[in-house]
């Protein structure tokens, strides 16, 4: 199918049909992670560790398994060893390694909530028991929690044997920091110093948690024979083959990983925590074994996204042109290598035409839980000190903040830090419907502030399945492999209709099981409508050729002198100019003429693009308080074609207010000793529903030449914005730069104090 | 320690069924009785994912012992359609797409049920607040809200339609 030049009129792509999971999830018949149940399971528990950073003298489980109905209980000692997993995996063993011993520690534990044993037993309660019968004899270490010393010269160290990458010449001891990324050009030292304008400042973020309602749940089954089946709720269920073959050292093919419905992931669902461990008990017991988080493990063991210190300064023109920027970032990454410097540092500026920048990033250890991805990983952090000067460099210059925006703005064909020429990308169209909107003129209150921000994120295509039958009586079957978390069964069901042209309630979606159907890499980087909805359009294409030709061949005419029409194959040829067969009809006799009507496509798609979106918040600050309230709140987001408008709008609305969240009132609280202070949804308080006002979206869609109905990835990128522009309307509101996140109360108010 | 029998209404039914006494309502009726409608969120009360109604009350069934339970009436997800037919508030879930994982859904439903069976014409505000102790990490609030005040408008239609002479 060719691209889309121009915007194209389509049959269903834009309407907004009730999704084909809606009455499940609705009624409560949906089965989620938590809700699974295989005959004869026993149920599971994990100790973890009370300490941040502590050797493991010794551990002694032999009270837990004396416990009357206790079936299993592991350690690290039943995992496979580091060493044998370097022999097996080679030179990708790090990132293994690092994942095997988050499920499970062995010899030392990084972090408080650090898994450090686990039990199966014939009940929950019995499981809990067993947990308080193991003895752990702990060395506490001292331990790390903020940036600075954990990069002090003396700093106690997570891994002796980490040295920073990145940095020439190599470090010839190990420290705390993982990786340095830098990317750059030209000469921004000197735009800086002889800039018209220079403005700068430290800006600092808390590590958050993704804060998805379902906790961590699985159900895992290993027989005798080596054969295991995985039922779980993540983002991806070939990811937990995968990560939990490499971790065990058994075949892939030995592994039936079957995906639950997920209960929201935002990036946090996208490694194992608990299936490789609940495989573990499973054999040692003989038994299915359920393993399921409370929401403090969820807290203390998963997530967060990084937390991060950003230094920046920005120059420019008396006219606006940014001329250069200088943005070092270190971000927290908890207990293990692999927090969001690279993505981080190539979002930074990536919605800018700047010619001269450096931007560094630090990727830090510390004892808290390793961090995972959470929606446009890194992005929000880094993203944030730049909208923030530019609001400062707004003011100083006397521009409207949206025109200082578009001056500066990337257009297509623009050569980004990374070497890549933008294509078809709508930050200026976003930045222009945000100006016309009828928010950025209204009138503000006292004690108000307007803050407009723009954001940006990569997005990804990459490897999926879909295959599409059609049976008998004409209905349409789509499989993929790319679980749904947040309406993808109705894209993926709009698209093939739409190349089908069949009614949208004719085509049905399953989410298969890993061995039913080939690889999908992870719903995330906001790619599955793209790149599986490409596989499932595709594979639809070849449906029609195949039915095509099938009514060439009873009408004894070329394929090319068929059409498909309204479901239904006509011909063209001369004289037979009448004969048409519609889906039903041919369906009615395949399998018995030339065999079932079938088709499956597996593609690596390319040619993704960028997601861009401003945002405009109005918030009132409290003076007596320091209270936050948010009042009025829009979104402009380039979301390409909108498949299901809904789902789109729902994209943008859900990623705004977890960035509000971030902005405002969330943030990982550790005492003295490193343990969570705040585990629980009661005092890390993500927004609720009478914190918010509606969420206004206006959805620009300026199509993807790359995807045949022109999709562009839409679920992370509008969780960029708000951090920048709920602090630019709060500083606007209170007539000071707010450079440090959340904005809670007691700090605006301290702010105010000190400012009187 | 034992378990205790508890007889109680649950979504109509008279039912007996076994808990300890540690076990929550929603131990009771997630495990024992395999109504997996209700989800378990946090725990402690936060979340409102497992929101039943006890006797006319909207509770966090995490915070209800089962044994509590003895001799009242529950009501559950499971019970707001009637049969095959949809109630109100759960047809206009579907209909703004106020659900994306969908898992805070049940909960939400629960408790818009028990708004607009207190208060038919509730503002958005009133809605803001009555919903304030259920949380959802992927809408922004914004469908949830639109969906339930839909609801309470098709519903008092409904009921004018009802009430209107023939």
């Amino acid at each position: 199918m060719n691209a889309p030049q121009n915007k194209r009129t389509f049959r269903l792509v834009g309407t907004r049909p009730v999704r084909p999971d809606g009455i499940d999830k609705v009624t409560g018949k949906a089965v989620y992670g938590t809700d699974f149940v295989a005959a004869g399971m026993l149920h599971g528990a994990v100790l973890r560790s009370p300490h941040a950073h502590a050797h493991i003298r010794s551990v002694d489980t032999r009270k837990a398994e004396a416990l009357a109905g206790v079936k299993a209980v592991v350690t690290g000692a039943d995992f496979p060893s580091l060493a044998s997993l370097e022999v097996s995996l080679g030179e990708s063993s790090g990132n293994i390694k690092f994942i095997s011993r988050n499920c499970m520690a062995h010899e030392k534990v990084l972090y408080e909530g650090h898994a450090v044993a686990a039990v199966a037993a014939v009940s929950p309660a019995i499981a809990e028991a067993a947990l308080a019968l193991i003895e752990i004899d702990y060395e506490v270490l001292p331990h790390v929690m903020d940036i600075a010393s954990a990069m002090a010269p003396d700093a106690p160290l997570l891994h002796d044997d980490m040295f920073t990458q990145g940095v020439e010449p190599k470090p010839d001891k190990p420290s705390n920091v993982a990786l340095r990324f830098g990317i750059g050009r030209g000469d921004p030292d000197a735009a800086l110093a002889g800039a018209h304008v220079v403005v700068s400042g430290r800006f600092s973020a808390l590590p958050v948690h993704q804060g998805y309602i379902e906790p961590h749940a699985c159900v895992a089954a290993w027989n005798a024979d080596g054969q295991a089946q995985i039922w779980a709720s993540s983002q991806g269920a070939f990811m937990i083959r995968s990560l939990t073959a490499s971790i065990l050292g058994i075949s892939q093919a030995d592994i039936r990983v079957t995906p639950l419905e997920i209960g929201g992931g935002f990036g946090g669902k996208t490694t194992v925590y608990l299936e490789p461990v609940a495989m573990v008990l499973s054999r040692k017991s003989g038994r299915p074994v359920r393993l399921e988080m409370s929401r403090s493990e969820v807290f203390r063991a998963t997530g967060p996204a990084p937390g991060g210190e950003m230094d920046i300064q920005m120059a420019a023109d008396a006219d606006g042109t940014i001329t250069g920027v200088v943005l070092e970032f270190k971000l927290l990454g908890g207990a293990y290598p692999g927090s969001d410097t690279h993505s981080g540092a190539m979002s930074a500026l990536a919605h800018y035409n700047i010619a001269n920048c450096r931007v560094t990033g630090w990727d830090v250890l510390c004892n808290m839980a390793s961090t995972a991805a959470y929606r446009a990983p890194g992005a929000p952090q880094t993203i944030f000190p730049v909208e923030s000067c530019i609001d400062d460099l707004a003011m100083k210059l006397g521009i409207d903040p949206i025109d200082l925006r578009l001056k500066n703005a990337v257009r297509p064909g623009d050569v980004g830090l990374t070497g890549v020429t933008a294509g078809e990308i709508g930050y200026v169209e976003c930045l222009e419907a945000a100006k016309a909107h009828p928010h950025w003129s209204a009138p503000l209150g006292a004690n108000q502030g307007r803050g407009v921000a723009g954001g940006t994120w990569g997005n990804y295509g990459g490897p999926s399945t879909a295959s599409v039958s059609i049976s008998e009586d004409g209905s349409v079957l789509v499989t993929t492999g790319s679980p749904d978390i947040g309406g993808s069964r109705a894209a993926m069901a709009i698209m093939a209709a739409e190349v089908l042209q069949v009614p949208y309630e004719q085509v049905r979606v399953t989410i298969a099981d890993t061995s039913s159907i080939g690889y999908s890499m992870l719903t995330g980087g906001s790619r599955t409508t793209f790149a599986t909805g490409k596989a499932v359009i595709e594979a639809c294409e070849a449906i029609v050729l195949d039915l095509r030709g099938r009514a060439a061949a009873m009408w004894s005419v070329d394929p090319a002198e068929t059409e498909w029409r309204d479901g239904t194959v006509f011909c063209t040829a001369a004289g037979k100019d009448d004969k048409q067969l519609s889906i039903r009809k041919i369906a009615a006799r395949a399998n018995f003429a030339q065999g079932p009507i079938a088709a499956e496509v597996a593609l690596n798609a390319q040619g993704f693009l960028p997601g861009y979106c401003v945002h405009i918040c109005d918030t009132e600050v409290d003076p007596e308080t320091g209270q936050v309230s948010v009042l009025r709140y829009t979104t402009v987001q380039d979301v390409g074609t909108a498949i299901h408008p809904d789902y789109v709008e729902g994209q943008m609305q859900g990623g705004a207010v977890q960035g509000i969240g971030w902005a405002l009132n969330e943030g990982y609280v550790y005492d003295k000793s490193g343990r969570m202070d705040n585990p629980g949804f009661l005092d890390y308080r993500i927004p609720v529903c009478s914190d918010m006002p509606m969420i206004d979206t206006v959805m620009i869609e300026k199509p993807n030449p790359a995807h045949p109905f022109g999709v562009k990835g839409v679920g992370e990128v509008p969780i960029v914005p708000p951090l920048g522009a709920v602090a630019n309307a709060v500083s606007r509101a209170i007539g000071m730069r707010m450079r440090h996140l959340p904005l809670t109360p007691d700090r605006i108010w301290s702010e105010l104090q000190a400012a009187e | 320690m034992s378990k205790m029998m508890i007889t109680a209404s649950i979504n109509g039914d008279t039912t007996e069924f076994l808990a300890y006494p540690g076990d929550t309502l929603l131990d009771a009726l997630r495990g024992t009785m395999g109504l997996t409608g209700s989800k378990q969120g946090c725990g402690s009360g936060d979340c409102g994912a497992c929101t039943v109604m006890m006797d006319g009350q909207m509770v966090c069934s995490c915070l209800v012992l089962a044994a509590e339970a003895e001799g009242r009436s529950i009501a559950t997800i499971e019970s707001v359609a009637e049969g095959s037919q949809l109630h109100p508030v759960q047809r206009k879930f579907l209909e703004h797409g106020a659900l994306q994982c969908g898992f805070c859904t049940p909960g939400f439903i629960v408790a818009a049920k028990a708004l607009l069976d207190h208060n038919p014409n509730p503002t958005e505000s009133e809605t803001r607040y009555w919903l304030a102790g259920n949380l959802c990490r992927c809408t922004g609030y914004d469908k949830i809200v639109r969906a339930v005040m839909d609801a309470a408008a098709e519903m008092r239609q409904e009921h004018s339609t009802q009430r209107a002479p023939a």
